[in-house]
């Protein structure tokens, strides 16, 4: 749909998808077109492709401070943290039937994690603050009692708080309990150092860093326990069978070498782009919150809720002038269902239908934000106007 | 493909009948911000015909353009002619609706007959109160808002004003007067939706 106008207008929308480095195309082609091969083969071919999957899984590793051999390659982030819950928790049963959550993870982990609680698990979801965080002594009480798994994410993409996942991690593993992180967000942006962090279980995905869709991966630590998804064949340590999609993982692992030499420099590109949507917005705008922590989040990553007016329409009316953004409210959702996320900041409902979120990437500029401020204003203004809320303030 | 037919984005983009009417003779309101869309009507009625129409929304693109042409649908019609605008024919001439967005059609006429049931209570108020009673009966929550609903009678959302009946395929709680079901977009068939 916003094909064309991607390459002439602000395109604000990088979590919901990333444009592939050239890179990591150039090195995906020759893949697909002449050099196919089943790194289970035997023979030269087949063990190319054992090579290049190999070298992808370094690469990986790298990004994020993990071992190569910690690298489980899934197709998407959504499959990594499936693979999270549903392989940790039921491989952890015998210890403990507890799934301790927080109330602002990726529906890919409250989804599985509520298909648990079905299945004779309890689940604790560990509420936030305004901001969004999550309480590490709250944390530290609920593992007073024995868990099968903690999953907490890095920072959520809908308001972009980062949380401390070391602190919490260092908590986890005082308990002897695993701690399964939702990184997607985060690998690729800022520094992760999963073994010094000492996670049990991380979840990264290439589109994230200018790689391809269709490449992801749940850094899975010796000693984390773990059933299979997907079973079948040996590959990836049997946690995750059927051939690897080769020309995808070598496509992630090239972006992931760039993404760890260019990330410092990029997240400060992207920040300084951020701060100025993050004082601005609010303060030319009226009646418009930031949301989430103003400092502790992801450095490419701005969001609001503009009151009185719902998202959809915004988003659309920004679409037809050039700028796309993304929304957390009821409309723009498939279900209708409103944002869970903004309600556990306890925004109120009317409020949090008026999400906004704008995601940077490197070729962001500061002109942009002049851009999107003078774009805004008539739009919010016209649909406030047609709002029978605003007068009722 | 885009997400909304030209149709349904030149009423979104250009709404027709935006606005208040001051001293209006009816005023209908539909929806809650918690449900995503919320509509207000405003009818000036003379000699039994619309000759004004205009409303307010909160709301996606949907519910706007629904509102937009809901309001230019009715201007001029006798008032039963009005009543018999449906909820499909708005959609049908918004050049179709996806189908998670239909129960913000329900929500456009909806809103137009409950202003001109208020504009017909006023001058006749036995009925309404009638009406009114029987619009009391509840049951658990309405799907659009979360609103507890009250327990006899046929389910229906006070906030939302919408009656709901189960859907045969996934059992969810759908609008009365929806032909798909807005969860699964199965055929709500078993009666006629006239």
């Amino acid at each position: 749909m916003g094909n064309q106008n991607k390459n002439n207008g602000i395109y604000m929308d990088h979590i919901a998808a990333s444009p592939v480095r050239r890179e990591a195309v150039e090195a995906m082609i020759p893949l697909l077109r002449d050099g196919f091969g089943n790194p289970q083969s035997v023979h030269a071919r087949g063990q190319r492709a054992a090579e290049v999957l190999g070298r992808a899984r370094e690469q990986v590793a790298s990004l994020v401070g993990a071992d190569p051999w910690d690298v489980v390659f899934t197709s998407t982030g959504s499959e990594a943290n499936n693979l999270a819950l549903k392989g940790i928790a039921p491989a952890r049963k015998k210890k403990s039937n507890r799934i301790i959550v927080s109330a602002v993870e990726h529906i890919s982990v409250l989804s599985p994690a509520r298909t648990l609680s079905k299945d004779g698990f309890e689940l604790v979801v560990l509420p936030v603050d305004g901001y969004g965080f999550v309480s590490p002594a709250r944390l530290a009480a609920e593992l007073e009692k024995c868990a099968a798994l903690v999953s907490i994410v890095h920072a959520n993409t809908e308001i972009g708080t980062i949380e401390p996942i070391e602190e919490l991690a260092a908590i986890c593993r005082k308990a002897d309990v695993p701690f399964h992180s939702d990184a997607w967000g985060t690998a690729g942006v800022i520094p992760i150092a999963a073994a010094k962090l000492g996670v049990s279980a991380l979840t990264i995905a290439a589109q994230n860093f200018g790689g391809p869709p269709g490449a992801a991966a749940l850094i899975l630590p010796r000693g984390t326990p773990a059933r299979a998804l997907i079973e079948g064949g040996v590959q990836e340590r049997g946690l995750r069978a059927g051939q690897e999609n080769i020309p995808a993982i070598a496509g992630m692992g090239v972006a992931a070498e760039l993404a760890s030499k260019e990330m410092e420099t990029t997240a400060a590109h992207c920040k300084a782009v951020r701060d100025a949507l993050i004082t601005r917005l609010p303060v030319e705008i009226a009646d418009v919150i930031a949301t989430g922590h103003p400092e502790t989040r992801l450095p490419n990553h701005a969001s609001f809720c503009v009151k009185y007016i719902e998202g959809e329409g915004m988003l659309l009316f920004l679409d037809q002038m050039g700028i796309m953004a993304a929304s957390g409210s009821a409309c723009t959702s498939k279900s209708l269902k409103g944002s869970y996320v903004l309600e556990a900041l306890g925004l109120d409902a009317a409020t949090a239908q008026g999400s906004i979120v704008f995601t940077m990437g490197p070729e962001a500029r500061l002109e942009d934000v002049d851009t999107i401020i003078s774009t805004m204003k008539p739009v919010v203004t016209r649909l406030r106007e047609m709002s029978p809320l605003y007068k009722r303030k | 493909m885009a997400l909304y037919s030209d149709k349904v984005m030149d009423h979104f983009m250009n709404p027709r009948n935006v606005g208040e009417i001051p001293h209006a003779d009816g005023v209908g309101e539909v929806g809650n911000p918690v449900c995503g869309d919320m509509m207000t009507f405003y009818i000036k009625v003379k000699n039994d015909r619309l000759e004004d129409v205009k409303f307010k929304t909160f709301g996606c693109g949907a519910a706007i353009a629904v509102s937009s042409m809901v309001s230019e649908m009715a201007k001029g019609k006798t008032l039963d002619e009005a009543m018999k605008i449906t909820n499909e024919s708005v959609a049908e001439e918004l050049g179709g609706l996806p189908k998670n967005k239909m129960h913000c059609s329900n929500l456009g006429a909806d809103a137009l007959h409950v202003a001109i049931e208020n504009y017909r209570s006023k001058k006749s108020p036995a009925p309404a109160k009638e009406k009114s009673a029987a619009e009391e009966a509840e049951a658990v929550t309405c799907p659009f808002c979360d609103a507890t609903l009250e327990e006899s009678g046929p389910p229906m959302c006070q906030s939302c004003q919408i009656s709901f009946e189960n859907c045969p395929e996934c059992g969810k709680l759908a609008s009365s007067k929806d032909k798909l079901c807005p969860h699964c977009g199965a055929e709500i068939a078993s009666k006629d939706k006239g």
